[in-house]
């Protein structure tokens, strides 16, 4: 069955016509094109020619300048240097290994820089500045600038980059800045542009890293013309960015220096704020380390160091670590007694030395026991027995309920980091927790601070503040930002009846300035500043059976690691409260004898606004006081340490 | 369908064939491969072995595969035009579903020696599936809907999968080059003059519909037809592309700055100076003569097809050569365009110019069965 022939004449003459047609189509699209190319190449050809052969456009994100981070009183924290660093930009340089490589002759350069700045290069776009060295000496950044023309696409250039000028001081609070890493921008939803700079630098930790929306500020941008080697020719326009915001801390850089340098290399943690308005003048952990290592690139050797080191300095203390607070947790039992009602200020309780409660038996510290006990005593003396009584009455969630309205077991909200928050144990949470009952010896060992409770220093120091003044004191720690204030909650009183808090206060003037007080080596003798405190020593060990019978191993015989830790809480002026202070020396022993020292120094030295004088001490002690004080490693007004004490 | 339909006594046998191929269009072919070669070896700052060399080799074996090709006779390849569309729609659906990830879209097979664009391939077995459609077609049902239904389907179907890899070049590619082939079989005009009166309407619509919840393209794309429209608004991002290539064309004036003398497209500026924008470098070193005469060898090249599917008495070899024409011609259109910031840019590379090998072997091969329908053409 043959078809019908395809190709018809009709057809035929209709495909010539329609493929003519196209023809015409394609004949017109090739006219527009070859127009289009003579517009480009004939027409425009000078201004294009001007563009490209002398000059291209290059547009550059300038990074924006960091906010200044300020003590209370202006003194630079944290400030930006300048920074003669040289950069490469791939688009420019061809070749960028054999430009590295011939760069490394002139300035040290080791093999694994280059690979790092090589993966830098093919990870951006070709016109993204590379940095290769930061800060150069002034030799091998001129040097640089004369061999330039063997090294396309190589520029010396000055950036700033973040400098802490009291290195140590601030180390934790502060914290430093790093390059931006892989994780980091993983974990900012819609980075802004500035971010993928190479090598730009946001805080890592403390307050550079809580703050770093207000301190680095929004980029610019500049269009910049360059010949056809790279080298920049003019700025044609820019837009400017926005610097970061300068933040002034509460902190105060004289005293905080002076307390690092009291705490010395002790693995100790200090916090002083004024109970008036919640400004924490300083807040120091010993021992510190120097933040600028970690903003040029720490060494691997300074890096473990500083991770091996058992005093841990990397670690903030202040806020991070959690103590049990030891003997310091009594005037919380005490006032949660008082305000339940189950003693008044006058009750007494008999102290032979122990409490048997079923088949344990709870000693006190003081192996003989303290007789009849009263509440004033019981914090003079520190007496155990009284408070596994009262505590025993009062239940330990209404312990743990009081322990929170002083401001401990809770997140203070403060821009630092790994902020602890403690622990107020209650019957629920060891429930949940330990998924067993709560037991009355559970509640026994809570009483003075032992046991579940924890309480970080900062906490130690809230708690003290509002103790202090009746009122709910909130921590704060940035004063500032661009001039404007931060908000101060309005003072709130914590609804305690003055007179049972007035009753506690005694005890605490009676610690340190009582006869037999247990902080009495720690008193002011200036009359118009008495300090009110209490001292806490927290064991970090169980004492055995067998070993109180053979007698208790005093701590010094002890290694480090398994010695008890001191502390000590104090505030003055008695009478008209100004500064709170806490004070945890890990492993240092004797809470009244070792951390209430300096828990006076600190409030000396917030009172009198300098070294205090040796009037303010007790007449003997001012002979040891004075050698103590002369040989501190401060800073000059500068901000400088003196020339001897580098280590 | 036997051969023995055609007049087998009146075409070529043998080793007679040489004399039928048509020489002149392999030449002009080759002189503008030759002008790739240039370029690429200027590119890579005077390197044979980066780009050069492999592009030659490429060429050669697209130019035995032609040959090839040339010397099978044409009603073998329309026997062939089932088998072809449907491996490559099957390779298609591979990618789609196994592709490797390339440039942010699934488009090829790693076969280990080089990788496989099957939407390369599509472009030559629609022309052919459709050449054989409208061959076996009787001529008097050619516009009846049904009947045109169809060869849209036909064209369609491989088309979303290639729009779902996603590429946006060579959907158009697939859609105008099959329409070409339908006017040019003498589907009734009424049908385009519509087609193109709903495209305008859609084009309208997603315009419309960006940002909203119904958005008909990736942001990409979008970010790309607004670069197009106004370059300057990203000139860090979208827009560094065309404006450089602008200012590398443009710099080239009349005569250009001479071989290996370019500064703009050598410095690394464009991420696909090799590929998608090789004709910048052309421009830039050989100025608006240089280009304009490749402008030149691609008409030629044109007018060579288009006059060989005229002379053609055969509709299925008439019909191949019009769509291998369609394709080529709208390779160079779309990618001038967009090098030249004409239209956005979609990744569709210069033809026998650009770097790659898919590209550069379909081309290849789409010639070879324009030769075959020359060589093989009842005389």
């Amino acid at each position: 069955m043959r078809r019908a022939p395809r190709d018809t004449e009709a057809s035929g003459r209709r495909f010539t016509r329609r493929a003519l047609f196209m023809g015409g189509c394609m004949t017109a699209m090739v006219a527009v094109l070859g127009a289009r190319m003579r517009y480009l190449g004939v027409e425009q050809a000078d201004q294009f020619r001007l563009l490209a052969e002398e000059n291209r456009i290059n547009i550059r994100l300038i990074p924006p300048e960091r906010g200044l981070i300020q003590d209370r009183n202006g003194k630079l924290i944290a400030g930006n240097e300048q920074n003669y660093r040289v950069v490469i930009t791939r688009e420019d340089a061809g070749d960028v290994e054999l430009v590295l490589n011939r760069l490394s002759h002139l300035i040290p350069l080791t093999a694994a820089d280059i690979a790092d700045v090589l993966k830098e290069t093919k990870r951006n776009s070709p016109f993204v500045p590379i940095p290769v060295a930061e800060r150069l000496n002034w030799e091998d950044f001129s040097e640089i600038a004369v061999n330039a023309p063997a090294l396309p696409g190589v520029s010396p250039e000055v950036g700033l980059s973040r400098v802490y000028p009291r290195d140590q001081d601030f180390a934790h609070v502060v914290g430093y800045v790093g390059p931006v890493s892989e994780r980091d921008l993983a974990g900012i939803e819609n980075p802004d542009p500035v971010l993928t700079i190479p090598k730009f630098q946001i805080g890592k930790i403390g307050v550079e890293k809580f703050l770093e929306d207000v301190l680095r500020g929004h980029a610019g941008t500049k269009r910049i013309e360059v010949n056809a080697v790279g080298r920049v020719m003019r700025e044609l326009d820019r837009e400017e960015g926005q610097p970061g915001a300068d933040v002034r801390l509460t902190l105060d850089a004289d005293i905080q220096n002076f307390l690092q340098a009291r705490l010395g290399e002790e693995s100790a943690a200090c916090v002083l704020m004024d109970v008036q308005n919640g400004d924490i003048l300083a807040i120091t952990s010993a021992p510190s380390f120097d933040p600028n290592l970690f903003v040029r690139g720490i060494s691997q050797t300074d890096y473990s160091a500083l991770m091996n080191h058992d005093h841990r300095p990397l670690a903030d203390k202040t806020v991070q670590g959690a103590y049990p607070p030891g003997s310091t947790f009594k005037m919380v039992t005490a006032l949660a007694a008082l305000e339940a009602g189950v003693i008044t200020p006058e009750s007494t309780v008999y102290c032979p030395g122990y409490l048997e409660f079923g088949s344990r038996r709870f000693h006190c510290w003081k192996h003989g026991g303290h007789g009849k006990v009263n509440l004033e005593r019981s914090l003079m003396e520190s007496c155990d027995v009284f408070y596994y009584e009262v505590a025993q009455k009062v239940g330990i969630d209404k312990i743990a309920e009081m322990g929170r309205r002083l401001g401990m077991g809770i997140r203070h909200d403060l821009p630092m980091s790994a902020i602890a928050e403690g622990n107020m144990p209650t019957k629920e949470w060891k429930q949940e927790r330990h998924k067993s009952e709560w037991r009355i010896g559970d509640t026994i060992n809570a009483s003075i601070g032992q046991g579940y409770v924890l309480a970080s220093p900062l906490q130690l120091a809230v708690m003290t503040a509002r103790v202090a003044t009746g009122v709910q004191v909130v921590p704060r720690l940035v004063k500032s930002i661009n001039g404007v204030e931060t908000e101060i909650k309005p003072p709130e009183s914590i609804g305690l009846e003055p007179g049972r808090l007035r009753a506690v206060q005694r005890g605490m003037y009676a610690v340190v300035n009582g006869k037999a007080g247990t902080g009495r080596g720690s008193r002011i003798a200036d009359d118009t500043m008495l300090m009110c405190g209490k001292s806490g020593t927290a064991q970090v060990r169980n004492i055995s059976t067998a070993e109180r019978a053979s007698g208790v191993v005093s701590n010094d015989q002890l290694p480090w690691r398994r010695r008890d830790h001191a502390l000590f809480v104090g505030y003055a002026p008695f009478d008209n409260p100004r500064y709170a202070a806490a004070v945890v020396v890990e492993h240092g022993g004797g809470g009244s004898a070792v951390a209430g020292p300096i828990v006076r120094d600190a409030l000396l030295r917030a009172l009198y606004g300098d070294i205090p004088p040796l009037t303010a001490y007790p007449a003997d002690q001012r002979g040891r006081m004075e050698s103590l004080l002369k040989d501190l490693q401060l800073r000059q007004p500068d901000g400088s340490l003196p020339a001897s004490s580098k280590v | 369908m036997s051969f023995l339909e055609y007049r087998v006594k009146t075409a070529p046998t043998g080793l007679s064939k040489v004399f039928y191929v048509h020489w002149a269009l392999i030449l002009v072919v080759t002189a503008v491969a030759a002008i790739g070669w240039l370029m690429l070896y200027s590119i890579a700052g005077g390197d044979l072995n980066t780009w050069a060399e492999p592009q030659m080799k490429r060429y050669v074996l697209g130019l035995v595969l032609m040959l090839g090709v040339a010397f099978t006779p044409i009603w073998f390849w329309r026997s062939m035009a089932g088998m072809a569309y449907g491996i490559s729609v099957l390779l298609l659906l591979v990618v789609e579903f196994f592709g490797t990830v390339g440039m942010g879209a699934q488009r090829w097979i790693d076969l280990g020696f080089m990788r496989l664009q099957p939407s390369e391939f599509m472009k030559v077995a629609q022309v052919m599936m459709l050449a054989m459609y409208y061959d076996w077609l009787d001529d008097k049902k050619v516009s009846r809907p049904l009947w045109v239904l169809i060869p849209v389907l036909l064209i369609v179907g491989p088309t979303i999968l290639v729009v779902m890899q996603p590429n946006l070049g060579t959907s158009i590619m697939l859609i105008v080059a099959g329409g070409a082939v339908m006017f040019a079989a003498g589907v009734s005009i009424w049908y385009f003059v519509a087609v193109i009166a709903m495209v305008v309407g859609a084009v309208a619509a997603v315009l419309e519909s960006e940002g909203t919840s119904w958005q008909l393209l990736h942001d990409y794309q979008y970010r790309r037809i607004h670069t197009f429209l106004d370059p300057s608004a990203d000139p860090l991002g979208a827009g560094y592309n065309i404006i450089q290539a602008k200012i590398a064309l443009g710099s080239g004036g009349w005569a250009g700055k001479g071989f290996m003398q370019g500064t703009q497209s050598r410095l690394n500026f464009l991420p696909e100076k090799h590929t998608d924008f090789i004709f910048t470098t052309l421009g830039e070193e050989f100025g608006f003569v240089g280009a304009f005469s490749l402008l030149m060898l691609y008409a030629l090249i044109l007018i060579f097809l288009l006059w060989a599917a005229i002379q053609n008495k055969d509709r299925f070899s008439q019909l191949v050569i019009i769509g291998v024409a369609a394709n080529f011609f709208l390779y160079i259109a779309v990618n001038l365009s967009m090098v030249m910031g004409m239209a956005p840019v979609v990744g569709v590379p210069l033809p026998l110019l650009s770097y790659g090998g898919s590209a550069t072997l379909m081309i290849m091969l789409s010639f070879g069965l324009v030769q075959s329908a020359i060589v093989h053409r009842l005389r």
